[in-house]
């Protein structure tokens, strides 16, 4: 077994997991819920297993560094994010009901990184810009504050289609959370992904002070980092000061996941600047 | 808190108007717009429009590039929109003075809305909890009454009952007595603390744009500089010392790809060495609060040989390419004749050389190889290296650490904001009236409401089941 086929695996279990919690929404049945928690958490294990073995390989390879440095790479990271915290909150909040809406993201993001062409699989070695102890302390806060606005995305859509559902009678969503504890949860996602986005940037512009003598230089990505940052702030204030909730803030938690979507992806895709790494 | 107040003349000025009639006395008038002003800018709205403005603007700067000349704006996007984009300094806009002027509304906007509403959270830090009556208790929004029998209350040790919750304050008052677990009342200089960070993180900004610089300087292997020239106008900045750069290597993988760029400098002060160190990418040098860092490179038709003959010290020369130089004290004559490589780098140089009237010989070498050439019956040892340019980012920032200091209060305050609620319990203790005990139990939290009800309820609960008492 090696990395390059643990983690093809994890894209087909997480399919599988996505299908298991559209089932458990679609037939309104809690039996399966123990099953599909427990399938996705091994799914995890097993793409957990295929990222440290991937960082084993590099070190084989004689060029040992993190598994956290191209697009490949990145979007397998942000998969594994988004699971983990997802079986955080199911843990924590006792709320199984919010999987079917958050673990198709992890699948989304592993399925790009393996299906689209233009993404390099390889273990290449690090570009001198790179070779840094930041590196993983920058990319690891950046992509759990990803994870988090990716849940919060996916919390809010269901809020969304909660309050439309509700009118129906045959309704589909009691095995969904009550309104305001989606309204809660979204509010707690934002905010840990809002603290963790603070430090990915802060820790992203010690890095840039160490490589480049400037701790902001305004480059695209920088600044997308920023407008995110800054789309949050926003929501977060009109929640606490003009009590933004419920539909509203579940519309702003799309939109700002749009924003997250366009800084990682957007960027490196249509926008030139210092963070071409991440492009192929 | 005085000198808040004084920094509110109208909030006095306030009490002393009366609000029904138009006030004839311009000073009144006066303190009527700076109120209105000061209402202005303390509000969220404001807060909420500037990071509005701030974000929108931001995205053109990511789209249009910055920093390039007219004659590109030109070429690109035609003559009307590079005009307009030069009226609006859009080539620059972060440093724009309209960009400067968003910042600014934001920073007026977070100073006067943090002076404004702070009084009030620490009235509320400072506010004695326990100094409340039962109307007050029975109109919070988490409230839970009970009645139980005296004997029964007796038995029950309250302090250690609301253990779980934090230590109970205790105080007696003419309603009976009162307990009073209260946490977390600091929490509520969270958001203080974040709108600080980011000020100082403006300021930190601010003193590294006034008292510092960045400048970049294109330094040729062997040479030395004591100026560098600025980024933003290429204006040469005096260093007060001299750096060197003794040499410029590329590392490369097995596959091609640049694994290192590695510069040797030297600092020199009145022409003394005072400092030798390497740097590479991510590991600059710092020197009297000037940093260099490696950036770039630039490679030349040029070549230094270093030729050691045996048993004596090694001489560098610095030649171009198919030029002939001498070493009248040694007799030698060489060059370098043909190099192969890639794009502008050599991979190999021919080395032409001829001791005395012996035989020339030539002989290729890989670059920074060195080999052992022997002529008339002598070793030399010689190396060829093409010649570099190290490209160095030089800049001094005094204000960096505030900035540092500013993101870590930023982050401690987030978290205080976020992550921590002024939480207050109460429970007050009836006189005994009929053999019974009135029981009230309240809470409040400014934040995190959901759980907190929840843990409310528990304590609830908890008292139905030590008492047999439903609430």
């Amino acid at each position: 077994m090696d990395s390059a086929q643990l983690l093809g695996i994890t894209t087909f279990t997480y399919l599988f997991s996505s299908l298991l919690y559209v089932f458990l929404l679609v037939f309104n049945t809690q039996r399966l819920a123990r099953v599909a928690t427990g399938f996705t958490a091994v799914a995890l294990a097993v793409q957990t297993i295929g990222l440290i073995l991937r960082w084993v390989e590099s070190y084989q390879m004689g060029i040992g560094r993190a598994p956290l440095t191209n697009m490949y790479e990145s979007l397998v990271f942000f998969a594994w994010s988004i699971v983990a915290l997802y079986l955080y909150i199911e843990w924590k909040f006792a709320t199984r009901a919010i999987g079917p809406f958050a673990v198709p993201l992890a699948f989304f993001a592993m399925a790009y990184a393996s299906f689209a062409g233009s993404i390099d699989k390889s273990i290449s070695p690090l570009v001198p810009a790179l070779q840094s102890n930041w590196l993983v302390a920058h990319v690891v806060t950046c992509f759990i504050g990803y994870a988090a606005f990716a849940i919060a995305a996916a919390l809010g859509l269901m809020y969304l289609f909660k309050t439309r559902d509700q009118a129906n009678t045959a309704s589909r969503t009691t095995l969904l959370p009550p309104l305001p504890i989606l309204d809660d949860l979204i509010h707690k996602t934002m905010i840990f992904g809002f603290i963790w986005l603070s430090v990915g940037i802060i820790t992203g512009a010690i890095w840039a002070n160490s490589a480049w003598g400037t701790y902001w230089s305004w480059d695209p990505k920088e600044t997308w980092s920023l407008i995110t940052w800054f789309f949050y702030a926003i929501t977060l204030h009109a929640r606490y000061t003009r009590g933004w909730n419920g539909d509203r803030l579940a519309v702003l938690a799309l939109c700002g996941f749009a924003s997250v979507l366009f800084t990682y992806l957007g960027v490196n895709l249509l926008l030139s600047g210092l963070h071409s790494y991440g492009a192929s | 808190m005085f000198i808040i107040t004084l920094l509110r003349p109208w909030a006095v000025a306030r009490r002393h108007s009366r609000p029904t009639i138009a006030n004839p006395f311009p000073p009144f008038a006066f303190m009527k717009l700076l109120q209105q002003m000061w209402t202005f800018f303390a509000s969220v709205q404001l807060a909420i429009f500037s990071l509005c403005c701030i974000a929108l603007t931001s995205i053109i700067g990511t789209v249009v590039p910055q920093g390039e000349t007219h004659a590109e704006y030109l070429a690109r996007f035609g003559e009307k929109t590079a005009t307009f984009f030069h009226i609006l300094d859009i080539p620059r806009m972060y440093s724009s003075w309209w960009f400067y002027a968003l910042l600014t509304m934001l920073a007026i906007n977070l100073v006067v809305c943090s002076i404004d509403r702070f009084p009030t959270a620490w009235r509320l830090i400072r506010a004695n909890s326990l100094d409340i009556s039962p109307a007050r208790l029975a109109a919070m929004s988490s409230v839970r009454h009970f009645v139980i029998k005296a004997p029964v209350a007796a038995t029950i040790n309250w302090q250690q009952f609301l253990r779980p919750f934090g230590r109970a304050q205790e105080a007696s008052n003419a309603h009976g007595s009162l307990f009073l677990v209260e946490r977390g009342r600091y929490s509520r200089l969270g958001v203080y603390l974040v709108h600080l960070s980011i000020l100082v993180i403006f300021v930190g900004a601010g003193i590294g744009q006034l008292f510092g610089f960045k400048g970049s300087v294109m330094l040729p292997e062997q040479n030395e500089t004591d100026r560098v020239f600025a980024t933003a106008d290429s204006a040469p900045i005096p260093l007060g010392f001299t750096v060197r750069c003794q040499s410029f290597t590329i590392d490369y993988y097995d596959s091609g790809m640049v694994k290192e760029y590695r510069s040797r400098l030297t600092i020199l002060e009145e022409g003394r060495e005072v400092l030798s160190r390497d740097i590479v990418v991510n590991s600059p040098l710092q020197y009297k609060g000037i940093t260099f860092y490696q950036s770039s490179y630039k490679p030349h038709p040029e070549f230094i040989v270093d030729i050691a003959p045996a048993g004596s010290a090694a001489k560098l020369f610095t030649l171009p390419f198919q030029e002939e130089r001498v070493w009248e004290e040694r007799g030698l004559r060489f060059g370098v004749i043909n190099a192969e490589g890639s794009g502008q780098r050599a991979v190999r140089a021919k080395l032409w050389f001829k001791v005395g009237d012996g035989e020339p010989v030539t002989r290729w070498l890989a670059d920074n190889e060195t080999v052992t050439m022997t002529s008339e019956g002598k070793d030399y040892a010689i190396r060829i290296k093409q010649l570099y340019s190290t490209g160095l980012q030089v800049a001094r920032d005094p204000g960096v650490w505030i900035v540092y200091g500013g993101c870590l209060l930023l982050v401690f305050g987030l978290y205080v904001a976020f992550f921590l609620s002024h939480r207050r319990i109460w429970l007050s203790l009836g006189k005994e009236e009929n053999g019974c005990v009135a029981i009230i139990l309240a809470g409040v939290t400014n934040k995190n409401k959901l759980a907190f009800a929840k843990t409310f309820e528990q304590l609830a609960e908890d008292i139905e089941r030590r008492t047999g008492t439903a609430g």
